[in-house]
């Protein structure tokens, strides 16, 4: 059972300290949410998970081990990271796509490991794109080319799945399609991470949200708790319509409120 | 390595060995081949094995250097910088080269000690090389690099010509004048001997980079997040064109658009995965460069056509029809 702990960490970019006293403790299987406004510190938060920026105070659990102390390889090995609107330089077959997700795992000279064809084949699968195999990545639609994108961080098959934005350009289908597939990867035992704007689709398919507000953590908790109506009114300054329909409970932002984002009102 | 790309890089490298021996064949003198392979073995009469060892010899071995080091850093810049317009030439490096040179030969450098000429090359290509990443890091976008490139190719052609404009010797002015036309004309063992080493290990620094691009293709971000150490590679890759570009430079002036050519030439056949671009580069650029070299000296027009001459006349239609070609890509 992976376990990835941050212990108050800070992390600055340039001279400029981003996030302060970051902490909280994640188990396998979960889906979890990173949400709040604009210039949070979601994106930072998710970065600093898969180990591309280095804390200045705290530590980076997984595992118990700290994240600093891996080599790069063991480090990649343990998390899979999909940049926000992550592109692809060159016009490649998806497979040859989905196949540098398992570099990490290459022995040697970027020689492929034995379980590589069988890893490629399993996500290609998992997210419905076998057809696409040998299709060229950039002359796919933007919902296909996120799902082989989706593939190839998951080819890395790490325990750990940090996701940024992962719905942010897509159509209603093809959104709904990504969150049932993080769902799905939680199901299966992956402590999946996702930054996600869309306050609908985080509340029905998280387990858990961690709201982020000026650098901090500013709530962390079950989505209905985190975003009822006082949770919307102070971190994103928005009244809500909260509902039910099919058993699942929805919020929809409705109106923005004359204070700024993150600000409690007292 | 794919079954394809093997298959494509036995089949350059018999083209070469074919160029080699024709190569080795034209001359005043006639020489049949059977003696013409002995004698390229020393195993012939002293004439001939003179002949064909010290007069035609390095100008065959300094062709192919030049062909394979500017193929390789072509392919290998391509891929780095996700660009395919990057090359040596376009990118201003062989610019930055001659000028290198050109200050060793301009301050008398060369004089005290040959070894200068490809050190200072080497220098000013890893200078131009260091200002292109810098920018590429900034902004990555395909056109803002060429732009660069062709600043930092205007600033050495300025600097080469205060060179000669200021220089007292009007031999040394045509001298240089001559060279930077690029030539494998009339050189010795001395000069393959100076950059034969240097082109080699930069080559290797090279080819050692290929798995990494494939991994860089999904941008900077996630290749560092699947494990990938970005510094090695970017020093691998500067170091290795500094070294291959600048001391081919050195010894044969400037030979533009192989780098640009090559890459295009293969991907149809091995695809498009930047790692497997790398190795046929390599083996066609110098077969590219050889066969060039023969046309210089079978095309019978006057004095004998300079070898930059003629790539620059090929390779800049190449790059005109590429950036028509790729203009939708390039916005």
């Amino acid at each position: 059972m992976t376990r990835l702990v941050l212990d108050r960490v800070a992390v600055p970019i340039g001279r400029e300290t981003i996030l302060r006293d970051i902490a909280f403790a994640a188990d396998a299987g979960a889906l979890i949410g990173l949400v709040g406004p604009n210039g949070a510190g979601k994106s930072t938060l998710a970065r600093t998970v898969a180990g591309l920026l280095a804390p200045s105070a705290g530590h980076v659990l997984v595992d118990d081990r700290p994240l600093a102390h891996l080599s790069r390889r063991e480090a990649a090995r343990r998390i899979a990271y999909l940049a926000q609107g992550d592109t692809v330089h060159w016009p490649l077959a998806a497979r040859s796509v989905v196949a540098l997700g398992r570099a990490p795992h290459a022995t040697g000279f970027g020689r492929a490991s034995p379980g590589d064809a069988a890893a490629i084949d399993r996500a290609l699968a998992r997210t419905g794109t076998a057809a696409l195999a040998d299709r060229d990545v950039t002359r796919l639609s933007g919902g296909e080319r996120a799902r082989v994108l989706l593939a190839r961080a998951l080819a890395v098959e790490a325990p750990i799945l940090v996701v940024d934005e992962p719905v942010g350009a897509l159509d209603p289908h093809h959104g709904l399609n990504i969150m049932a597939l993080l769902r799905e990867e939680a199901a299966r035992g992956t402590l999946v991470i996702a930054v996600l704007h869309d306050l609908a689709l985080a509340m029905r398919f998280c387990d858990r949200l961690i709201v982020m507000g000026a650098g901090r953590i500013a709530a962390d908790g079950r989505p209905a708790a985190v975003l009822s109506p006082d949770g919307l009114r102070r971190h994103y300054a928005v009244t809500g319509h909260h509902g039910a329909h099919e058993d699942e409970a929805f919020v929809l932002p409705w109106r923005s409120l004359a204070q700024k984002p993150g600000k409690s009102k007292e | 390595m794919t079954l394809r790309a093997g298959l494509l890089c036995g089949a350059l490298g018999l083209v070469l060995a074919g160029l080699m021996l024709g190569s080795l064949a034209i001359g005043y003198v006639a020489i049949p081949l059977p003696t013409l392979v002995r004698a390229a073995f020393g195993l012939a009469d002293p004439a001939t094995v003179t002949i064909v060892q010290q007069l035609r010899m390095p100008r065959m071995l300094l062709a192919v250097l030049i062909g394979a080091a500017l193929g390789g850093a072509g392919a290998v810049l391509q891929g780095l910088l996700h660009n395919p317009l990057a090359e040596p030439q376009t990118l201003g490096i062989t610019g930055a080269a001659s000028l290198g040179a050109v200050i060793a030969l301009y301050f008398g450098l060369v004089g005290i000690m040959p070894f200068w000429l490809p050190v200072c090359a080497m220098i000013g290509a890893g200078i131009a090389t260091i200002i292109l990443l810098a920018v590429a890091r900034e902004n990555g976008a395909t056109l803002t690099l060429i732009l660069v490139g062709i600043g930092i190719g205007g600033i050495s052609i300025a600097l080469t010509s205060l060179a000669m404009n200021l220089s007292p010797n009007p031999w040394a002015v045509s001298e240089i004048a001559m060279w930077l036309l690029g030539s494998v004309r009339d050189r010795t063992f001395d000069e393959v001997r100076l950059a034969a080493p240097f082109v080699g290990l930069g080559l290797a620094m090279l080819v050692a980079t290929g798995p990494s691009l494939d991994i860089l293709s999904l941008g900077e971000e996630t290749a560092r997040s699947l494990g990938l150490n970005i510094t090695r590679t970017r020093v691998l890759a500067i170091l290795g064109t500094s070294l291959a570009v600048g001391a081919g430079v050195a010894v044969s002036g400037s030979v533009g658009f192989v780098g640009l050519m090559m890459p295009h030439l293969v991907r149809p056949i091995v695809g498009q995965l930047p790692s497997r671009l790398v190795l046929p580069s390599i083996i066609g650029g110098g077969a590219l460069v050889l066969a060039a070299d023969i046309a210089v000296r079978l095309i019978a027009v006057g004095p004998e056509l300079q070898l930059g001459v003629l790539t620059s006349l090929v390779g800049t239609p190449f790059f005109l029809y590429l950036v028509l070609h790729l203009r939708r890509q390039l916005r």
